[in-house]
């Protein structure tokens, strides 16, 4: 197969990112979305060019470029592939990042930094596209590092925001968690396998017995986990993305809803071999998926900030497609990840379209009746609201549908909790989209309607989440990658879990537009339990008391005061004084008199001299 | 006394007029007198070359020695342009008056 | 006959150098490195080197010592003041001057026990004739730099020379 020039589907965006980054401060805004639009438009065409040169990828393509890190027999290149699973989320990238794009062009169009904005986007787009190019662990590392680095710069976008500042770290913070366990698993590889090539690895790994007890799979699985837990927003370290809600809306549609955080889930997928292997591993996937799946969905029933809202919802979704991984469902968990990123991106786009109508309100208790205001806006939600609800022939029927079987498959109480979270999941979304645009307008600013530049992309995604699902049928895509798993097609289970989205919307209706006082006396009956969810479940109280104080205040103690101050500073400042007293007596012998420093050098040569006898009488 | 001193002998003087043109560099005030102290040096090592050479039986210690007294003449031109200067502007050749490195 | 010879000029050189060392007028001082340069052309020439103690003779002791003893003419240089010396450079460079010539002379004996015995004649390599084939072959590269550096010493001596520095 000839060269492909791979590398140019990632470049292009660097391109943007650095022509926008160092120069675009005097660009006019025409000209940085030429920019930024054009290397993102241009890459998604060369994944569609590079996929119709292609064919039909039944296996990987590679193309190495050069030698990155040679130590010993460890070689690693800068190599890039495509394969079917890569293919699937290149499109994904590149297509919604185009889109979001797009959007981003008008939603931004009021806000400082225009330029920083978008350089900072094409630069995600950059890393976001070699992790998925990656044809070993290091350069996914890469790019795994980099999607991360970009989440803290756009988060903290608003750098006047305290709040945003506080959330950027955060999310950087703990993501470092996660990638300690990433590094470790790396390292374990290197020892072991001797190479971090997925196919080298993936070699070596297929011939092992299935661990019955924990080993080193097992181990390196878990550590794997250990990071998509972080960059994938789960249980315990889901923490940080409801906070990344800081950060401007298209950021939340991209990063924080439809790409990176998938990044954990692609992984898991990439390295499917290795968690085949541990059957150990796979369950603690999946429990963790259900344990976020169903924590996640109870909070976002009880938030009222829209963003707030949807940003659990994806953590909850996040959790199905986990769960997805653990039963071994693999291509189910990507095809979740394509059909959420359509909807879910929608829903944070057209949560963005109504927060730009009402000038940055984002509180439901503060909206309501708006779809006569912005119809559009309410037409695509609308979409986006059926599809995540799972209800059929919408794109989340499909994927959730495979996972719930899968997960009937491996272990029926999975299903149930799925099942239940599906209810939930449709009834918090209901609920979101009954407040804000039935009833009455709760809220004092005049909305409009937002340019096309914004419902534009919100159309298109709004056709693919009616249709993505009946359309792409991605598990069919993967089949050569992930046999489909054995197990008949239950018409009753799929019965059941409709039904569940359906209860929900149903509940959700009754409560907020049949009788809106409802909720409120609900709330105070379940008083404690309510306080509880809605607090959420006080897990950044906790992580405070458990970690983050005793570390600041040891920092502050002794690190500081002690450490810093006392012997690193007086380590320097000893330095400094010893250097200064020496220098004093020494100045006495810099008379400027020329004969004394030839007297100096004299007295050199002659220990020279005597240095070389002793040398020479020595040899003889 | 012996009818032929052995090379080494050479060497020594060598050393002797080397040791007194540091001496006349060290000691002398006269910046004109510390410049042919150098040249005595020159002159020294200059001696030792060509006795080398002739205890090699090779002719390329004459060269060295030939590149030696070069440079030396090189170094007479410019080096006694900058006394002329420097008594132009200071009107004195006392090299301990000629301290603007000192502070 | 040769002994004679060496001891004889050497005597002159040493003598001369310290009268160099001591005398306060400089153009004492120039005199006695004439002398110098004299008796070395002499040893020069007993170590077989017939060019070099022509070379020292017309371009040391005829040309440079010349152009001193213009210089120190023209500026009048009279005797040193007798200042007391830099009581550094007498505590240190005494010392070390003898114990540099006792290491040298230590080094020399310890290392080149038997030496060759200098007969006037024994070497004749040093002739015009050998010294221009090896400059012309052989180190033709270094002498063409010299050519170079002694061109930058004239444009040297002419810019420092002018009025206005």
């Amino acid at each position: 197969m000839q060269d492909q020039q791979l590398w140019l589907i990632p470049a292009l965006p660097l391109v943007g990112f650095l022509i926008n980054g160092l120069l675009g401060r005097r660009f006019p805004k025409a000209l940085v979305n030429v920019v930024a639009l054009g290397s993102v438009l241009f890459s998604f065409a060369w994944v569609l060019k590079t996929f119709n040169a292609l064919g039909g990828l039944e296996t990987a393509h590679v193309e190495r470029y050069f030698s990155w890190i040679q130590s010993g027999s460890l070689d690693i290149g800068f190599d890039l592939s495509v394969d079917r699973l890569t293919a699937v989320m290149l499109l994904v990238v590149t297509g919604i990042g185009s889109l979001i794009h797009i959007y981003a062009t008008g939603y931004m169009s009021h806000e400082g930094g225009y330029y920083r904005f978008f350089a900072y986007l094409n630069l995600f787009m950059f890393f976001m596209l070699t992790l998925v190019l990656g044809n070993n662990f290091l350069v996914m590392f890469v790019g795994w590092e980099g999607v991360g680095l970009c989440s803290y710069l756009l988060i903290g976008f608003y750098t006047l925001k305290k709040s945003a500042g506080d959330a950027a770290k955060k999310a950087f913070i703990v993501n470092r968690i996660g990638d300690f366990g990433f590094a470790l698993a790396m390292f374990l590889m290197v020892v072991n396998f001797g190479s971090l090539d997925f196919q080298k690895v993936f070699a070596a790994v297929k011939p092992m017995p299935v661990e019955q007890t924990a080993g080193l799979l097992t181990a390196i699985a878990l550590l794997l986990f250990v990071g998509a837990t972080g960059k994938s927003a789960q249980v315990p370290l889901y923490v940080w993305l409801p906070d990344a809600m800081e950060g401007p809306t298209p950021v939340s549609a991209l990063i924080h809803a439809a790409t990176m955080v998938t990044a954990g889930v692609y992984m898991t997928a990439r390295s499917a071999v290795i968690f085949q292997h541990s059957p150990m591993a796979m369950d603690v996937v999946a429990i963790v998926g259900v344990i976020t799946a169903v924590m996640a969905a109870t909070i976002g029933i009880t938030q009222f900030d829209i963003k707030k809202v949807f940003a659990y919802s994806t953590v909850s979704q996040l959790g199905y497609m986990f769960i997805a991984c653990g039963v071994g469902a693999f291509s189910a968990g990507i095809y979740h990840v394509v059909t959420h990123a359509f909807f879910k991106a929608l829903l944070f786009l057209g949560a963005g379209s109504v927060i730009h109508a009402l000038g940055g309100e984002q509180d439901l208790r503060h909206m309501g009746g708006l779809w006569k205001k912005i119809p559009i806006t309410f037409g695509v939600l609308a979409c986006a609201w059926v599809a995540i609800s799972g209800v059929p022939p919408f794109a989340g029927f499909y994927s959730k549908d495979e996972i719930l079987l899968a997960a009937h498959h491996h272990a029926p109480w999975m299903y149930w909790v799925g099942v239940v979270t599906a209810g939930m999941t449709a009834f918090y979304v209901s609920r979101a989209i009954f407040m804000c645009f039935f009833g009455d307008y709760r809220g004092h600013h005049h909305p409009h309607e937002s340019p096309v530049s914004m419902w534009g992309p919100l159309a298109v995604l709004a056709l693919l989440s009616l249709a993505g699902g009946m359309y792409f049928k991605v598990p069919h895509y993967l089949e050569p990658m992930f046999p489909a798993a054995e197990g008949h097609h239950d018409e009753t289970l799929v019965m059941i879990s409709v039904a569940a989205g359906l209860l929900g919307i149903g509940i959700a209706a009754l409560l907020y537009v049949v009788r809106p006082g409802l909720p409120d006396t609900i709330a105070a009956a379940f008083g404690p339990v309510y306080k509880l969810v809605y607090n959420k479940y006080f897990v950044d109280e906790i992580y405070d008391a458990a970690i983050v104080n005793p570390l600041v205040g040891t920092s502050r103690s002794f690190l500081w005061r002690v450490m810093d101050a006392g012997i690193i500073d007086g380590i320097v400042n000893g330095t400094g004084f010893a250097a200064k007293t020496i220098g004093g007596g020494l100045r006495l012998l810099q008379s400027g008199n020329i004969r004394s420093y030839a007297a100096w050098v004299t007295a050199g040569c002659v220990l020279v001299l005597l240095a070389i006898g002793v040398v020479a009488g020595g040899v003889r | 006394m012996p009818a032929a001193v052995p090379v080494s002998y050479y060497l020594i003087l060598s050393a002797i007029l080397f040791g007194l043109g540091v001496a006349g560099f060290l000691f002398r005030r006269n910046i004109i007198t510390v410049f042919m102290s150098i040249e005595l040096m020159l002159n020294a090592v200059n001696l030792s070359f060509i006795a080398f050479s002739y205890q090699l039986r090779q002719v390329d210690g004459h060269i060295f020695a030939f590149f030696v007294m070069v440079v030396a003449a090189a170094e007479a031109a410019v080096g006694l342009a900058i006394i002329l200067t420097v008594f132009k502007n200071r009107s004195t050749l006392a090299i301990d008056d000629v301290s603007s490195l000192n502070n | 006959m040769d002994a004679f010879l060496f001891f004889l000029f050497a005597a002159i050189a040493v003598a001369c150098g310290i009268n160099l060392v001591l005398q306060t007028h400089p153009i004492s001082s120039a005199l006695s490195l004439i002398g110098v340069m004299g008796s070395l052309a002499v040893l020069y020439l007993l170590l077989g080197a017939e060019f070099m103690a022509a070379a020292q003779l017309i371009v040391y002791a005829g040309a440079i010592m010349v152009l001193f003893i213009f210089v120190i003419m023209l500026l009048n240089a009279g005797a040193e003041r007798s200042k007391s010396t830099s009581l550094l450079a007498k505590a240190l460079g005494i010392p070390a001057l003898l114990a540099f010539l006792g290491v040298i002379g230590f080094l020399i004996q310890a290392l080149l026990p038997n030496t060759e015995l200098v007969k006037f004649g024994a070497f004749t390599g040093g002739t015009a004739q050998a010294i221009g084939r090896k400059l012309f072959t052989e180190y033709l590269l270094p002498f063409e730099v010299t050519s170079v550096l002694i061109l930058i010493a004239i444009l040297g001596a002419v810019v420092l020379a002018r009025k206005e520095i």
